[in-house]
């Protein structure tokens, strides 16, 4: 019997030939915890009374979701991390630099056929660059930090097969919300998605990032692609050479395999307070929206500003918005500023706010008001995501945030274009 | 916690499907303090205020399918473990959670919730998979933990298995 990605994957990390359902112990290529999830897994790594980090090497710190320190609490959080980082040799990346998943990336820490665990639930991310990447706790973190290995289930695995090319003004984002509209919060539970169709293909790096990301909105483990020349050529442009992607064999087994039609998808929205509560733009066009959000993991690179811009440019942000930026990188922030983009943001009167997080989980940094409609690129929306449980979220891609923000309500992009 | 004559019982609090981390523990907690005390006073306040007041310990959270999806955030099972939740019972859970809530050591069942009523009378024998709803006088199936799993649970979370030295090499491979 052939393996799916997944099971091919593990199999290499645990030294033995295993399938879905086996729980393993395995070893791990790189793992990294973010400010709201280190501070745990140092605590339980302390509580573990082992002194040495096993492989710090393969370790990564973020100081991303909280930034800069809005309170002494959170400071003490950071500092908590930094200290750590030092005494253990960690690299830490701090606060500026940009969303862990984003910087994770840009710095080559992620190969194909790599086990990756991140203590944020968007290590899916990865799979686009043909990883198994997966989101796990600070305890697991710790873990880790102790032993290098971890203990892991091998999920049965889900083949989405996309049939056709998306239309004009019709991105990554629309898709990956309609999938999630389609499947729901529960429909990949426990299992890895193996994406597969021409429209990868055709989808940049950021596209696909955009894609795995949110797989975790279904539930799944993992979102993992194949890697072409397009991986080869990204990854060649970060210093990483030779890489040895993994495919799935053809009598491989699937828990499902999922056939959509997606040439005639429009633009989607998945409005408050589910991310699997998706419908056609249409039919929440008009909805008035006091604020904007363009950034996070999912949507806050450089073609995501750069859509906006083009949408933006000699336009002004409606008077009744405020329409909120978080470049997800400092790398994206400085591309950006060379190609003029963010010249345009401002210029259309957006407020640009500290690579990272920004406000997508509402620590701090652009919290709504009771009773507000907030349109963002985001990947949840769950009552009380960006700070008040009284505010209502719709999720949609850059190109129609961008768009609602010119006209104070949920407008379709393609009117732009 | 020793899972030989293991025995609870307590009061369901009745949740529905998909119930996220985020309404567990709100992220504005999570970056304020690590404090597992007052993380639990917050449980659930943002679609249940005052949660916490209303629990007795020992009593258990019964929700629907993916308890627990969305964010990794572990405060979420340290909230309801220090919230003094004796067990967590739903149809299905998110998997992050799930581990979570293993490497915790805190209880969490997978049974057919809809036969739970809130406020219902719950006795639950972890050692034996059985789920006792006193106030309906039924007898509830329960999916039992790969032995694996088992033993982390039983050595009462995975600081505890680490702690005791064993590292991973009793788990097998
Ligand atoms: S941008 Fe949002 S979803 Fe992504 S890692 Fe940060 S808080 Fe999480």
């Amino acid at each position: 019997m052939g393996k799916t990605i997944a099971e091919k994957i593990f199999s290499a990390h645990c030294g033995r030939e295993v399938k879905s359902g086996e729980i393993v112990i395995s070893e791990i290529d790189f793992a990294l915890a973010q400010d709201g999830t280190a501070p745990l897994a140092i605590q339980s790594f302390e509580s573990m009374e082992i002194e040495k980090v096993a492989v710090p090497e393969k370790l990564a710190f973020f100081v991303d979701h909280n930034v800069p320190s809005p309170s002494q609490e959170v400071s003490l959080l950071h500092q908590l991390m930094r200290h750590f980082a030092k005494k253990h040799k960690i690299k830490l990346y701090d606060m500026g630099k940009g969303v862990c998943h984003v910087v994770a990336t840009e710095e080559g820490w992620i190969s194909p056929g790599n086990l990756i665990v991140g203590a944020d639930s968007h290590t899916c991310t990865y799979g686009a660059l043909n990883a198994l990447a997966t989101g796990v706790g600070s305890t697991d973190l710790a873990a880790v930090m102790a032993s290098g290995k971890l203990w892991l289930r091998v999920p049965e695995s889900i083949k989405i097969i996309l049939k056709g090319l998306l239309p004009e003004g019709v991105y990554a984002k629309d898709l990956i919300l309609y999938l999630v509209g389609r499947l729901t919060a529960r429909g990949a539970v426990y299992q890895a998605i193996e994406f597969e169709g021409e429209i990868i293909q055709e989808f940049s790096l950021e596209e696909r990032f955009t894609l795995s990301n949110m797989a975790v909105e279904m539930g799944a483990k993992a979102g993992i692609m194949r890697a072409d020349n397009k991986v080869r050529e990204w990854l060649k442009k970060r210093g990483i050479r030779s890489i040895q992607p993994v495919e799935p064999d053809e009598d491989a087994s699937y828990a499902q395999i999922l056939e959509f039609d997606i040439s005639f998808l429009a633009p989607q929205i998945a409005r408050p307070h589910t991310v699997d509560n998706v419908v056609p733009l249409k039919e929440v066009e008009g909805t008035p929206i006091q604020q904007g959000f363009l950034g996070t993991c999912t949507n806050g690179r450089v073609s995501d500003l750069k859509i906006a811009a083009r949408i933006l440019k000699g336009r002004k942000v409606s008077p009744g918005v405020r329409f909120i930026v978080a470049p997800a990188s400092r790398q994206v922030y400085q591309e950006t500023l060379r190609q003029g983009i963010i010249e345009i943001l401002v210029e259309a009167g957006a407020a640009l706010v500290t690579p990272g997080c920004g406000c997508c989980v509402g620590t701090h940094n652009g919290v709504p008001a009771k009773g507000e409609n907030v349109i963002s690129t985001a990947n949840r929306n769950f009552q009380g995501r960006m700070g008040n449980p009284e505010a209502f979220i719709y999720l949609a891609s850059p190109a129609t945030v961008a768009a609602s923000v010119i006209e104070g309500k949920i407008t379709d992009p393609r009117r732009f274009l | 916690m020793h899972l030989k004559d293991y025995l609870l019982q307590g009061k369901a609090h009745k949740l529905g499907d998909d119930i996220n981390t985020d309404y567990i523990i709100s992220g504005r907690y999570k970056f304020k303090t690590l404090d597992r005390n007052i993380l639990a006073q917050h449980l659930l306040e943002d679609i249940l205020p005052n949660f916490y007041q209303q629990i007795t310990p020992g009593d258990f959270i019964v929700a629907g399918e993916n308890f627990g999806c969305g964010s990794s955030r572990e405060q979420a099972p340290l909230a309801i473990k220090y919230a003094r939740i004796g067990a967590v019972l739903a149809r299905s859970f998110a998997r992050i959670f799930y581990r979570n809530a293993i490497n915790l050591g805190l209880p969490i069942i997978v049974t057919d919730t809809r036969k739970i009523k809130n406020g219902d009378e719950l006795k639950i024998d972890l050692s034996q998979g059985k789920v006792i709803n006193a106030t309906a006088g039924l007898s509830l199936k329960t999916e039992p933990f790969p032995p694996e799993i088992m033993q982390i649970i039983e050595a009462g979370g995975l600081i505890e298995y680490f702690k005791k030295g064993r590292g991973w090499t009793e788990l097998g491979r």
